[in-house]
This record gives structure tokens, sequence and C-alpha cells, in this order.
């Protein structure tokens, strides 16, 4: 059993993608530089916001539901669920995960969006949900649509559901999108293409699993996440320093 | 050949995207859907200290104001303690004190603020103490991993000078950029720069 004050493992960089991303035109001006500065761990990295069922209602995690006015969202009904892990295969439990996502149509309820698509007056798009005591979560959803974007002309982002943890440590914080198994436009994009490694690009990608299906209502996709595992700190004093 | 080792490899981070807004804090994305905003009240009513606003822009390399910057803070209260079952005074922490924050920049100007109470200073590792900071994490389109770094406070100069994190920036002048400016009584300015002369030092931490 972990202690909570245990140091998390150093960052695979070569992992995940560089802040300098030249296919990805907006990672150009906004990538710093200049070398991150390597530190050691303190209070202030290992420790980090908790959350609880008091910060979060009942239907928070039920996006066909969320922001239903009077009707449901259109599109393919869909489950989305998984675990929370650390990179020592250990569960993630009481862990907030948020979600956002555009509707069916690939539109975004959001001002700033100004696709032709229509927006879907049943649906918000947003979601969270707290992990169990076994790192499980899940959310249900419709499959959110591909969408164009302005990097190259004719650049289309896949069909995606934007994902973010916390961890219990500060320095666990992760935002990363899912995407879907079989979708042609996965290997075309340039934000997936940010990240090196093709197995790192297969580990965002979630299968359809039958099993997890609602017969005659839901399909169903499995979306694991693995954050920075922590470190047994046999050897060493602890971090407090006594 | 050895035994291979069992790891998994941490999940790769993406872009929050644009419109990060819809998921944190949708009420700027233009709608209400929750009961409550998270991150909003980071040190809640009854938390002792200094009632402070901090102020900011975060800057692109091209030296323009960036408005749909997401930016999460976490902090010690007053005392130096953080709400977390890993600080050994947790239970010393005042009732509704959270510690975290989340704010966005203004879609118009790229201004951002964030309401709080000035941290205390915190144990180090081997019992160094760190000067009183706060931790943030900026998120955005074209930020391919959440940036880190630390914010420290202009009227510090004795603590700051003694700092264990900012004596390891090598080039002196490049400590100035984690410091926030005091601007009046309670009010300090913290520019966030992404590339340039004033480039933020950001941390692998
Ligand atoms: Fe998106």
């Amino acid at each position: 059993m972990n202690r909570p004050t245990d140091e998390f493992f150093q960052r695979d960089r070569t992992w995940h993608p560089p802040a300098y991303a030249r296919d990805y035109k907006t990672s150009v001006a906004r990538s710093p530089s200049l070398p991150l500065l390597s530190l050691q761990q303190s209070l202030s990295e290992v420790t980090g916001p908790t959350f609880g069922h008091r910060d979060i209602g009942p239907l928070d995690h039920d996006l066909i539901r969320n922001y239903a006015h009077g009707g449901e969202p259109v599109g393919e009904r869909i489950i989305v669920h998984g675990r929370v892990l650390d990179e020592n295969a250990r569960p993630v439990p009481n862990t907030l995960v948020e979600v956002w996502q555009a509707n069916a149509g690939g539109r975004y309820r959001h001002k700033k969006d100004t696709y032709l698509a229509p927006i879907d007056p049943n649906f918000g798009g947003c979601g969270r949900a707290l992990t169990d005591e076994e790192g499980r979560y899940f959310f249900r959803t419709v499959k959110p649509g591909a969408y164009p974007w302005r990097n190259w002309v004719n650049n289309w982002r896949p069909a995606h559901i934007h994902v973010s943890v916390f961890g219990s440590g500060f320095a666990q914080r992760l935002i990363t999108q899912m995407y879907f198994e079989g979708d042609p436009l996965i290997h075309r994009c340039p934000i997936v293409n940010t990240i090196p490694d093709p197995r790192a690009i297969d580990s965002l990608i979630a299968p359809l699993d039958l099993n997890a299906a609602v017969p005659l209502d839901s399909l169903a996709y499995k979306f694991d996440i693995v954050l920075r595992g922590r470190r047994s700190t046999l050897f060493e004093n602890r971090l407090e320093g006594n | 050949m050895s035994q291979p080792l069992d790891y998994l490899k941490e999940t790769p981070s993406q872009t929050a995207g644009p419109y990060v807004h819809i998921g944190l804090a949708p009420g700027a994305a233009g709608f209400e859907i929750f009961e409550t905003e998270l991150g909003r009240d980071i040190a809640g009513p009854n938390a002792a200290g200094e009632r402070i606003r901090i102020e900011g822009t975060v800057f692109d390399g091209t030296g323009a104001p960036m408005k749909d910057v997401l930016i999460e803070t976490w902090q010690a209260n007053a005392a130096g303690i953080h709400p977390h079952p890993a600080d050994p005074r947790v239970s010393e922490v005042e009732a509704g004190f959270r510690g975290w924050g989340r704010v966005i920049s203004d879609f118009d100007t790229g201004l951002w603020s964030v309401d709080t109470v000035k941290p205390g200073a915190v144990r180090g590792r081997s019992g160094r103490m760190m000067a009183p900071h706060i931790s943030l994490w900026i998120v955005a389109r074209g930020i391919n991993v959440g940036l880190q770094t630390r914010l420290y406070f202009g009227d510090e100069d004795a603590a700051n000078a003694a700092d264990p994190l900012l004596n390891l920036i090598e080039q002196v002048h490049r400590r100035a950029t984690l410091i926030a400016e005091r601007t009046a009584p309670g009010r300090y300015r913290f520019d966030i720069h992404l590339q340039g002369d004033r480039e933020t030092v950001f941390f692998d931490i």
C-alpha cells in the first residue's frame, strides 16, 4: 500500500506530445521554447484537491438527460466506461473525471463555435463523475460527430470526447482526448499525430465493448485512463523529512 | 532478455482545445447546466490570512494575449497547510478552505484573476522552508501538455531569496518570471509568457 505522500514517477516526456508540434499550427506560438526546469517533488506537488459526492449532482454523468429540454438528444446512444488506474495498475478511487464533447452533428454548445451543424436543444455536452473504490467511472451520452477545424484547409477532427482527470496529487493533473475504434480520421489528425509513439496513440482509442452495451438501448466503449504512479519510498526518508 | 516490468504507461496528454470551457467552466461557454461549478471559491469564508486578488494575462510567442486559457491553482492556507490527507497538519485547515481554484481568461481581453488568501510558507524537502507560493497548471488550445509553474509574491524578498526552487533556476534573471508584483495592498500582477525574452520558467515536476 502506497502512502499518499509518496512521490510520483517521472513523467515520460517522450510518450507525451512535445510542446512544439509543427503540424498542429496553434502549438507553434504557444509552446515554451526553453527547457522545462526539472524539479524533485514537494508537498505542493504530491497533494492536490479532493472531491466528494457533494460536489456533483445525480445527473451529471448522464449527458442524455443532464441538459434535456423536453426531449432527448439526437445521435447514437453510447455508454463510455472504464477505470482510472495509476502506473502501478492500482485503482485511483474518488477522483473527479470531467468530460466534454460536440453533439452528434459535430457542433459544440459554445459561443465561440460557429460550425454550420445545428445545436441540439437537448444536448449540453458536458458531464462529470467520481470514480468508485475500484477506480471505475461511467458516462451515458451520444456519440460525437467529426467536425472541421482551421489548421490545414481540409482538417477534420475524428470523433472524440475530451477528458479531464485529477488523481490524488496536483502533479497527476491530466487532460486528454478519447477516440473511437475504427474511425479513419484518427490517424489523419494533426492533433492526434502530435503524439510520437503509435502505441501511445492506440492507448487513446476506446474499443467497442459489446459486453457493456445495453441491448436494444445503447452501445458501449471502454476507456481506461492511467495516471502517474507513485514510488514506494522504501529506502529513503519521507518527503517532509521526518 | 529479462523479466518484463509490468508498469502501465501514463495516458498521453492532448490539448484541452478551444472549447475547454464547456467541460470545466460551462457558464463561460454560455449555458447553465451544473448546480455548482467547481473551483470558484478557493479559500471559503472561514480562512485566516490576508485576502488577495491576483490578476494577469498569458501571452503567446507573438506577444498577443491568450483569450482561451484555463488556469488551475493549488495552494496551502495561511498557516502553510495543504487541505489534503498527506499533509500532517491537515486537521487544522479551516472548514471550507479548498486550496484549489479554476479561472479562465476573459474572451475579449485575455485578463484573468484569482481571489484567495495569501498562502503561508510550506516545509519542503529535507525540511527546507519554501517561500509562500501558489502552484499553477495552464491549459489551452495549442498547449499539448498542461504547463506547470509557480507564483511567488513580490513582497516576500527574504523568503524568496532562500527558496529552494527559485535558487535552482540557473539564469538568475529568469527567477523574476515567477514573482508576482504587488501593485496595491492585497493586489498582485502576474503575467505569464510562453515564449520570448520574458519566457516564464515552466517545470517538469
Ligand atoms: Fe474537440
